[in-house]
């Protein structure tokens, strides 16, 4: 009995022993140089391998910072400056500062302003009722709501709304990472600067049909009648076919614009009540000069 | 046994409601819109203007590229606008909107009714006259035909074959072309031999239209070098790849076009076009619709001049049926649904099918079974089953591997899954990604 | 608009099949088994299959309702089939709080962990059943008397138990065969077996049945059949005193059973008919390799279990014939 015992622990020992050696020799001949820096930058970054930064998850992300040896056009959304700044003092260089950005979908048509014209019983995916038509509404560009974005979201930041069968971006959670911008095939959703105190004005329409034919698919359909334009002192506003688009950096959230917009398709977040009586003086200034214009304005003239 | 393909396939019930109906000609109407893209590649330009006068078979936008197709005016009378309307798939496009006065015909065209059988042009005035009617494959696919005869470089055209299968339910509109012009396609078919050089000509017609296969037969007789061969019914035997196999044995490899086995496939109403456009000098302008469904009033079919609009030919078939849950642009397998009434017929229109609401709803989705219906379905061999799993989880490097790029998108696998999943929605869905990543892929 | 048109991807038209429609064609296909077996064992084979039945529906119920939280779908028959399978395979005489603990491993263990219907990767009937045997091995091989009804029935062997403790024993097997039913006995179920399995003939009027149907395609009965019959027959012609004829293998224990209504269970088998082939033999032949020189006398289960362990390697190596694969040389002339 003891013998058998002392012969398995025996050989078992001696199994264990060569397979070191071998590993050991295996490992020193195949051994791949790697920056140590690379897995620093990694345990700084997030670690939601979510592809917001354009690299295949945060290792390749952080491969390319040290690699790059400078951090321009790299940045992590989902950390933010915070951060980009502790990648940077790892490598000892100097990081972008960009302004904190948040999802914002640009369709407006609820049940209620955007009636149905037809009933989609296909699968529920966005992917799939764009490529087979243009959608349940009168209107060719706006929301589908069968919710690609819900399912391209990782961070549980954007959800159904049951009751407007529209999309809604919780700002808290949002990080900019861009899933849902790729996943929507009418492109309505935009990465918009966050703004003071979570503060935006955009127009909620992607419409670029003729007014007429917009106003009577949408109640809500921006008709690209330039008043908005007109009422814009600092030029952020700009139309381009049979659309408005309000470009954030340029916007000082006056506010003014809303008012003027004859079918409301200007939405104002998170903005104290307006006052019944407009004062001829901007609400809020912006806090800071912006430094990096950012745009996620889609290429309109490819659609 | 009659021949028919080997792998997969399925019968789903016929409803040629309409068989027995004579084409009848619709009522020129009021106004017409007339889209400049109606076929596969660049949509034409449009070389007309606001207040224009046109003539009917008057060109009114010309091919921008190879792979385009001229397109001519159905009607007589003045452009009102030149601008976008909403198609099938409710997108806007642009077209040509005509107000129609008169009935008045280019003079070049040949009105008479008596059939011209000889052929006095050679071949590459067959093809010309075939590129300058603007003559598409009329089967649904909208394939410019003069792309078709013309074989790439180192391949030769060998067979010709005629699909007169129209494997579709509910559509007959290729088969009472068969039985009333009759003449007319064996000519269509002689031309198309002579512009292709081949010596060979089959027509496949499925054996529940046996009227028009003896009727063939009878008209073929003469002409030793086309024969006509009854098929088994089967869906999808109107499929390029599955009729030539069924026709002439021959599989056309994966990936690769018929012509690769020395095989040129045309619709019946296409080559009855051509046989208009070469020997009567008219460009495609109209082209046989059939309007059909169960609880339509009078299935018919009909010859509509292109870009009139669907709402008309609804009225003339009995008017939309009280429990019309569902309209459908060509037959109820590979056709596509749409909801606006108000959009023009155009060259690919081969049916309008109403689908009775019990009928057009489909059934709940449940967990797939793992059933392999689908895949002994599959008339391509393909695993629908597994192509729509990685369509949904997006793993398109797979999804090439297992061929997804083969599927011919005839609906066999979703007929008959159990369980009603939506398989060829994703499978769909991934030949598209599937299809642009490998064009993205070529430098 | 007052009314909307439904707009939905093509086909438009459906063939009207169901995965209820395929569940229910399946039970109805084991009536006449069911028949034969309260021709046999009386009462107790109704009291068997309905606990089997409500226990596994019940289980399938209150796990999707309490503990996925999902919309119960005990309708589509799927719990039924496994209840009235795991019924099949057992002995008239089971105890019903025994079945109970069969059905909540059959629809706990080896269904409703994986996904429930569909995602299973092992035939839920065939692991409550091989648990039960092996839990419960007294129980579990006690066959009743067929004919003698009640409580004290006498117990016996079946003709697979009989061969394999006779051939253990060295006797030729042509004097086995002398203390077992004839062969049209076995053929019409007149034996000791599991509840379901004993007749032949019953098991494949409803496999006709469900081939008529289209419910099931012949690849899998068939290789099934054929294998072990070829493999059992190799023996056989080899040494006819040790090995027992391929009709006798065929016709006795629960080998027409599985190869008609377990092998084809579609969730466990594989996806193509190439692969159904593969899968089938494998089945035929595990079985006969049990049968002869196993641990047990009868081996279906077994071999059925081990196979729907290869189905995934069998889906993903073994290809249907795709169109077109073939070289532009071959097709040509």
């Amino acid at each position: 009995m003891t013998t058998i015992i002392l012969y398995t622990v025996l050989t078992l020992s001696i199994i264990g022993v060569l397979s070191a050696i071998v590993l050991y020799f295996v490992a020193q001949k195949f051994k791949v140089y790697e920056d140590p820096r690379i897995d620093q930058v990694e345990t700084a970054l997030p670690g939601a391998n979510c592809g917001g930064c354009g690299f295949a998850g945060c290792r390749a992300f952080a491969e390319a910072c040290v690699n790059k040896g400078e951090l321009t056009d790299l940045f992590c959304p989902v950390g933010g400056n915070d951060c980009m700044s502790g990648v940077a003092n790892i490598l000892g260089i100097e990081a972008e500062k960009k302004d904190p950005r948040v999802a914002v979908v640009r369709c407006n048509g609820t049940c209620e302003h955007r009636p149905k014209t037809n009933f989609f019983d296909g699968p529920v995916s966005c992917a799939i009722a764009a490529s087979l038509y243009s959608g349940d509404t009168g209107c060719q560009y706006g929301c589908l709501g069968c919710g690609d974005c819900v399912v391209a979201c990782d961070f549980d930041a954007i959800y159904m709304n049951q009751v407007t069968g529209l999309p809604e971006v919780d700002d808290e959670k949002c990080v900019a990472c861009g899933a849902c911008v790729k996943a929507c095939p009418k492109t309505l959703i935009e990465l918009r600067k966050k703004g003071p105190k979570d503060r935006k004005i955009y127009v909620a329409c992607r419409n670029q049909d003729k007014g007429g034919v917009a106003r009577k698919s949408c109640a809500v359909a921006c008709i690209g009648c330039s008043k908005c334009e007109k009422e814009c002192k600092y030029d952020a506003i700009t139309i381009a076919n049979n659309l408005a688009f309000i470009d954030a950096d340029k916007c000082k959230l006056c506010r003014k614009c809303a008012p003027v917009c004859p079918t409301n398709a200007i939405i104002e977040l998170n903005f104290p009540p307006r006052k019944v009586v407009l004062t001829e003086q901007p609400v809020s200034a912006p806090e800071k000069p912006i430094e990096v214009p950012v745009s996620a304005e889609p290429k309109s003239s490819a659609i | 046994m009659l021949k028919s393909f080997k792998i997969g396939g399925v019968h789903p019930a016929e409803n040629k409601l309409s068989a027995s109906k004579a084409i009848e000609v619709l009522a020129l109407p009021k106004t017409v819109f007339i889209p400049v893209g109606q076929h596969i590649g660049a949509p034409a330009e449009v070389v007309v203007k606001k207040g224009d006068k046109l003539l009917v078979g008057q060109l009114i936008a010309k091919t921008s590229g190879f792979v385009s197709a001229n397109i001519h005016s159905s009607v007589s009378g003045t452009v009102k606008k030149v601008e976008t309307g909403p198609d099938t798939s409710g997108y806007q496009k642009m077209g040509v909107y005509i107000d129609v006065e008169d009935d008045l015909w280019d003079e070049q065209i040949d009105r008479n009714n008596e059939i011209k059988s000889a052929i006095t042009l050679d071949s590459a005035a067959i093809l010309a006259k075939i590129q300058e009617a603007g003559i598409v494959g009329l089967g649904g696919a909208t394939f410019p035909t003069h792309v078709k005869l013309i074989p790439p470089k180192g391949m030769k055209a060998e067979v010709l074959l005629i699909n007169g299968v129209e494997c579709e339910p509910y559509l007959t509109s290729d088969h009472r072309l068969m039985l009333e012009h009759g003449e007319e396609l064996i000519i269509g078919i002689r031309l198309l031999m002579k512009a292709m050089n081949v010596n060979r000509a089959a027509i496949g017609i499925e054996n529940n239209k046996p009227d028009a296969i003896s009727e063939m037969i009878k008209l073929a007789y003469r002409h030793t070098n086309i024969s006509v061969v009854p098929l088994r019914v089967k869906y999808p035997q109107g499929g390029e790849k599955q009729l030539i196999k069924a026709v002439t044995g021959r599989e056309v490899p994966s990936g690769a076009l018929p012509i690769s086995v020395g095989a040129v496939v045309t619709n019946i109403a296409t080559t009855f076009a051509v046989y208009e456009a070469v020997q009567k000098n008219k460009p495609l302008f109209e082209r046989v619709v059939t309007v059909t469904g169960k609880s339509v009033k009078n299935p018919s079919n009909y010859k509509v001049r292109i870009g009139t609009t669907i709402s008309e030919l609804i009225e003339a078939a009995g008017g939309l049926p009280e429990n019309c849950g569902k309209i459908i642009n060509g037959g109820p397998m590979m056709g596509k649904a749409f909801a606006n009434t108000e959009i023009p017929v155009t060259k690919g229109t081969s049916g309008i099918l109403m689908m009775p609401e019990k009928e057009s709803k489909r059934g709940e989705t449940m967990p797939c079974i793992r059933c392999s219906r689908c895949v002994s379905v599959c008339p391509m061999g393909l695993e629908p089953y597994l192509l729509m799993t990685l369509s949904e989880k997006q793993i398109w490097e797979s999804a090439e591997n297992e061929k997804i790029m083969d599927c011919i998108e005839c609906g066999s696998c979703s007929y008959t899954c159990p369980a009603n999943r939506p398989l060829l929605d994703y499978i769909r869905l991934g030949k598209g990604k599937v299809g642009a990543l490998m064009r993205s892929r070529k430098p | 608009m007052s009314k909307l048109f439904t707009i939905s991807p093509s086909p438009h038209v459906h063939s009207g099949d169901s995965v209820n429609k395929i569940m229910y064609g399946v039970i109805l296909a084991l009536v006449p088994a069911f028949i034969w077996s309260v021709v046999m064992f009386g009462l107790d084979s109704v009291r068997v299959t309905l606990i089997a039945v409500a226990a596994c529906v019940v289980f399938e119920l209150l796990i999707q309702k309490f503990i996925l939280k999902v919309k119960p779908q005990i309708a589509d028959g799927s719990a039924a089939l496994t209840g009235v399978l795991l019924a099949f395979n057992v002995p008239a005489s089971v105890p019903s709080w025994m079945l109970i603990v069969g059905a909540l491993v059959s629809i706990g263990i080896a269904k409703m962990p994986f996904g429930g219907l569909g995602n299973n990767p092992f035939n839920p009937a065939l692991v409550g059943r091989v648990f039960m045997l092996i839990s419960f091995p007294v129980q579990m091989t006690s066959w009743p008397v067929a004919g003698s009804f009640g409580v004290d029935a006498v117990t016996t062997a079946t003709p697979l138990a009989i061969l394999k403790e006779g051939v253990k024993n060295g006797q030729p097997v042509i004097e086995i065969f002398k203390n077992l039913p004839t062969n049209m006995d076995l053929l019409i179920g007149n034996m000791a077996g599991s509840l379901g399995e004993i007749s032949a003939l019953a098991l494949i009027i409803g496999g006709l049945f469900m081939l008529v149907r289209k419910i099931i395609t012949w690849h899998i009965p068939v290789s099934v059949m054929l294998s072990a019959a070829i493999f059992s027959g190799i023996f056989w012609l080899i040494d006819p005193a040790k090995f027992a004829d391929p009709i006798f293998h065929l016709i006795t224990g629960g080998l027409i059973l599985g190869a008609f209504f377990m092998a084809t269970d579609m969730v466990t088998s594989p996806m193509n008919p190439k692969a159904q082939i593969i899968f089938g033999a494998g089945i035929g032949i595990l079985t006969i390799l049990i049968r002869l020189w196993g641990a047990y006398p009868e081996g279906i289960s077994f071999a059925i279990l081990i196979m729907n362990a290869m189905v995934p390697l069998l889906n993903r190596y073994v290809k249907p014939k795709r169109f077109g694969e073939v070289n532009i040389q071959s097709t040509k002339g």
